[in-house]
This record gives structure tokens, sequence and C-alpha cells, in this order.
């Protein structure tokens, strides 16, 4: 059964300029996200998944390539029609401390949005949004007048999701909304993300680099590494049986709190990210994968589909 | 059996400003022998860097006070020690690897230098110039970085890179106890993989002890040999890594932590978080600490602090179990 696609990527690009060359940061992604549905998007630091929300959204220009929502092209679209959509489209920010702004109150944060998008009337109108939401993400009423200093990073992060969610958008594109906080918090988060999800018929872009986080929320789950999307799969399946080495590695890697993971000796990935600068053509992960052979580093290697719903860009997991 | 190294008991420290009293370690104990590592456990205020830097005597001068305890490394209780003593003791027979890499180095120094100083300050052995130039190399290679590179600064570094020669200064000394403050919080899983082989391999060779501190039950599991779970300043839970890790008796805090995680293999979609905050570290209260968020609390709770529940090395500090003791009787 396949539902609409709010959101369509087709070869989307965004490099920027350093002083040492040009830096690909997002290299020729596709994908698209069902309404309602997840895509969760995983990689190291530096591998582009911020860049990639953050070209979503159009706070950066993309070079190349095309996004659709709702079937219009955004990329192209003009300043002044792309602002009637960003309350269409919102962001929770990764750090709770940084994103607020400490000189309003949590009642002046949260109708901000509201009043720099004009959607309200009237002053009563804003209040009653503004109220309806704090009781939607969890906020006590008592804390209306609270300052972001005297809250703590899980109150603070309900602050930016009401934020985003305030303006009642289809999409939010959730910047690693979790890492931020402490384990416990964190599962409140999520659930009410989650919870958020069902009743408002969200549609999330959920990027993280925490996988276990990742496969709780997401429906499907994209893996990057330096730019490139190496991986795409169901969420379920792609913890099963991941395909590309990369995914392997990085599911390796990953401290698992039981006993017996201390027995199991554990394949290392050697070296670090190379530099997304001016990176040589071929699979970028060649250098460090140990399945790697000569044509690995002589072209790039496209997404292709494995089997039905996955898809890899590695040479070595297409052959059976 | 294997001599104790590193002794801690009943340690309680307090941060003090002219507003407010914070109660950040209040009464923990635990010991160590040579080549055990402790994983210390807990989420933000739980008082695991207050411990940490209690113990290498590098609390804030004008705000910590030490308020009860000894701290005894070979049966010398730092805590008597003066400052200039300490200092000796500092960084070449305790150590510590910090959390965050960007901001541990010095950048103006070349690396080979920042490793050198705390081999030139330490420098019992009486040690030319040209050997401590030589067991900086060594050290270098020792976790994985080409001994050519002393000569760079730190931001010729990547964070891996850079928690390499923090762990590099840590160890130059060869010292009996090093404690890593969140080693490999601000890296990457493939990264904090590495680091994670490294100071355990590096643990084997030297019989270092080490008190890791971190807030990734998967750390623990695969790096510790005992474990302590801290709450509001104390240790709630300490056993063996057996004790902690398989279905016995817990803490109710330690079984909400499990619960709260998300895990690769589970089935259910909904992750159960513990309800309710941090507790508010400048109030103390009268009964245990976890109460307001224990689903499991009972009127006894919010009254007495509760007492220790021990079943060999393996202890609880909860009043459930006293209960269920008694009832059994």
């Amino acid at each position: 059964m396949m539902g609409e696609n709010l959101i369509e990527v087709k070869h989307l690009k965004k490099y920027f300029t350093t002083s040492s060359g040009m830096l690909h940061a997002v290299d020729d992604v596709s994908f698209s996200i069902e309404k309602g549905k997840t895509m969760g998007v995983v990689g190291e630091s530096g591998c582009g998944k911020s860049t990639l929300g953050r070209t979503l959204l159009c706070l950066e220009t993309p070079m190349a390539g095309e996004i659709l929502f709702h079937g219009q092209d955004i990329a192209k679209m003009p300043k002044r029609e792309m602002k009637k959509l960003r309350p269409k489209m919102q962001m929770i920010f990764q750090d709770p401390y940084a994103s607020l702004n400490g000189r309003m109150n949590v009642r002046q944060l949260i109708a901000e949005p509201l009043l720099v998008n004009k959607v309200c009337t009237s002053r009563a109108e804003v209040d009653e949004r503004v109220n309806k939401m704090m009781d939607t993400v969890g906020l006590a009423s008592r804390l209306a007048m609270a300052y972001p200093h005297e809250l703590d990073g899980g109150r603070r992060q309900r602050i930016g999701i009401a934020r985003a969610l305030v303006l009642e958008p289809e999409f939010v594109v959730c910047d690693e909304p979790v890492s931020a906080l402490d384990v416990s918090i964190q599962a409140q988060i999520l659930n009410l993300l989650m919870d958020l999800q069902e009743t408002m018929g969200l549609t999330y872009m959920f990027i993280t680099h925490d996988l276990s986080a990742v496969r709780h929320i997401s429906d499907e789950i994209m893996v990057m590494y330096l730019g490139k999307c190496v991986e795409k799969a169901d969420a379920k399946k792609i913890f099963i049986e991941p395909k590309h080495p990369y995914t392997k590695a990085l599911l390796e890697a990953i401290p698992i709190p039981s006993i017996e993971s201390r027995k199991k000796e554990r394949k290392l990935l050697a070296g670090e990210v190379t530099s997304p600068v001016n990176p040589a053509p071929g699979c970028r992960f060649a250098a460090r994968c140990a399945m790697a052979a000569e044509e690995c580093k002589k072209e790039d290697i496209p997404l292709s589909e494995i089997k039905e719903g996955h898809y890899a860009a590695c040479k070595r997991a297409a052959a059976p | 059996m294997n001599k104790t190294v590193l002794d801690v008991k009943n340690l309680s420290i307090q941060y003090k400003t002219d507003l407010e009293t914070v109660y950040a370690v209040n009464g923990i104990s635990f010991s160590l022998e040579a080549g055990e590592t402790l994983g210390l456990v807990g989420e933000t205020g739980a008082g695991k860097t207050t411990t940490a830097l209690g113990i290498l005597g590098l609390l804030p001068e004008r705000t910590a006070r030490i308020t009860g305890g000894e701290i005894l490394l070979k049966e010398q209780d730092l805590l008597k020690l003066k400052e200039q003593e300490m200092q000796k003791v500092r960084g070449s027979r305790i150590s510590m690897i910090f959390q965050d890499p960007m901001t541990a180095l010095n950048p103006v120094l070349p690396i080979g230098q920042q490793i050198g100083e705390a081999l030139y300050l330490h420098n019992d052995e009486g040690l030319t110039q040209k050997q401590i130039e030589q067991r900086v190399e060594e050290t270098l290679e020792l976790v994985g970085i080409p001994k050519a590179r002393k000569v760079e600064y730190p931001h010729q570094f990547s964070g891996g890179m850079r928690q390499r020669v923090v762990i590099a200064i840590a160890l130059i000394c060869n010292p009996d106890i090093l404690v890593a403050d969140e080693p490999t919080t601000a890296l990457d899983v493939t990264i904090q993989a590495q680091i994670l082989t490294i100071i355990r391999d590096l643990q084997k060779k030297y019989k270092t002890t080490v008190i890791m501190i971190t807030h990734d039950l998967g750390v623990v599991a695969e790096t510790c040999d005992k474990v302590g779970v801290m709450y509001g300043g104390k240790i709630v839970e300490y056993g063996a890594l057996e004790d902690i890790f398989t279905d016995k008796e817990h803490h109710p805090y330690t079984e909400g932590l499990f619960r709260s995680l998300p895990s690769l293999t589970g089935n259910s979609r909904r992750l159960q978080p513990i309800e309710g905050l941090m507790p508010d570290p400048t109030v103390k209260p009268e009964g245990c600490w976890f109460a307001p968020r224990c689903g499991q609390c009972m009127e006894i709770c919010k009254k007495e602090a509760p007492p220790v529940w021990e079943d060999d090395a393996h202890k609880i500090r909860c009043h459930l179990f006293h209960q269920k003791a008694k009832g059994g009787e």
C-alpha cells in the first residue's frame, strides 16, 4: 500500500565553498517521505545530515536538484511564496540550551512563531493557542512566565517542540532533538514526539547519530556517509539485515548494555572519516572499507535496489 | 587477594554560594583493586564528575567544600595532603581523561610538548631531555598516533585523535589510577569503539585502575568490572557487572534506567521513561532522593533515608528490600 508522498527529493546537492575547495555536504541524494511517516537519517558528524535537513526547509539554498512538497518544487520558489509555506514546514533544533532566546519567557517563546507568521487575528487567539500548545507538550501552565534558564533540558526541549508545532505544520525536521538530554528524559521526549505524530498527523524527518533511538521512531531509515546516502531501507529490516559495510560497522560499534556484549569479538572500523572537501571519485567509504576492491575507487556507486524496498550503494552488497 | 589501591569512604561534597548550598555528593563509598575498572553511571547532576574532581583535588576552591569522608590512595589519605604534596600525586599517580577533547588541550602548544609536560613536572626518575622525548614518542605510538605528528598543534587533529592525545597525557607517567570522565561522549560511535579499545588494552598492559564515568550503560557493559549507579549524589546500587546487568534485585532507579533505553532488538515502539525530573540538589530531602519519581514508593521512603541492603558485594540503597526481608521472616 502506498500513501501519498508529502516530500520528494530528487538529486539534491549542496556544496559549500571553502578555501581548500568544494565541500560536498549533500551530494546527489534522492528520497521521498510518505505523509504521516518518519524518515530517520543517521550518520556520523560531518556526513551532511544536518545540512540535508536545513536544505530541505530551504534554510540553505540547494545547488541542484528538486524538493517537492505536495508536488510543488520549493527549491526554485520565490521567497515571498516560500514564506507562505514556512508555517507548514518546521524544525526542532538540537540544543535546547542555545536555541531559545534567554530574554523571553515561555509564553513569549511559544507565541513568537504565531506573531512572526501573522496567523492569529487577535491577542486572545494567540493566548489560547499558546495555552493549548503548552498543554499538548506537557508544560505546566504555571511555567508560562518562567525563563529558559530556570528550566532543565527536557522542559526546554518541550518549548522547542511547542514552538515548532504551534503553527500546526505538516512536516517537521527534528535535528538531533534528544542528543543533549539524559536517557530517562530522552525517552519522555521520544514518546511525546510519537504521540504528537499520531494526534496531529505529522510527517517527520528525524536526524540523529543515535541508532537505537532512530529505530524506535522511524518507519524508514537512511544512512549517510560523506554527503551520500549509502543505504536506505525499512527501519526494522536495516537492523536485522544491514547490507552496506558502513551500516554494518556502525551497528557493530554501538556498545550494547548487556553482559553478553563483552564476549563478542568486535570488528573495529579503522581510520576516520575522510575529508568531504573535493572527495575522490568512487565509493566515499572505500578508504575505510575492508571489502573495498579497485573498482570501488573508480566511479561513484549509485543506490541500487537489493531487495524490495532495500537500497544500498555498494557493489559487493548487490552481488549475491 | 589483590591489594586495594583506592578506597573512598563516605565522601561528601557540597558547593556553597551566598544564595544556596548544593548537595552534590552525599556520602559515597567504594574501593578498587589494581587493574579493576569501576563504572560510575548516572544522569546529569548525579554527582559523578564532582566525585572525580574530589578524588583529584581539583574542586573549585571558592565554592566547593569536602564535608566528610576519606580518600585513601594506598592507605594515604589524599584529603589530608597539602596542595604541594597533592601536586605530586596528581598527574603522576592519579590522572584524568577529560570529557571534551576540543577544550582540554592548549591550542598554542604542539601536542608533543603537552604530553611531555607531565613528565617534566613529575620527573622522579631523573630522565634527560632525550629520554623524555623518547617516552613521548613511545606513548604516542601506544595510543595510535604516528610519532612524527608530535610537532603538530591540536587544531590539526580530529576529535578522535585529540582524545588520543588526552589519553597519552594521562598515561605518560604510568599512573595507578586513571579517572576517565565521559571520555567518549563527544565522539562518534565508530571512533568511540576505537577509543574504548585503546583504554581497555592499555589498562590490561599496565594494570591501571580505571574509574569510568559515563551515562551510557552500553559503555559500562563493555569496559567495567564493578558498577556504581549514582542518583542524587549517592550510589543507589553497587555491585559487580554481573549483579547489575542480570535479572536480579535492582534499585527502582536502575530498573527505570534500563527500561528507558531505546533497544536495538525489542519490538515495542513506545519507550518507558522514568516520569518526573532529576531532583533539585539544593534541597536535601528527608527520605529517599528517588522517592518522588519511584513507582514503588512507600510511606517510609518519604520520611527515612533508606539503609543499604546487601547480598555479598551487591548493595542496594532502598527500603523495598528491607521490607521484603522483614516480610519473609
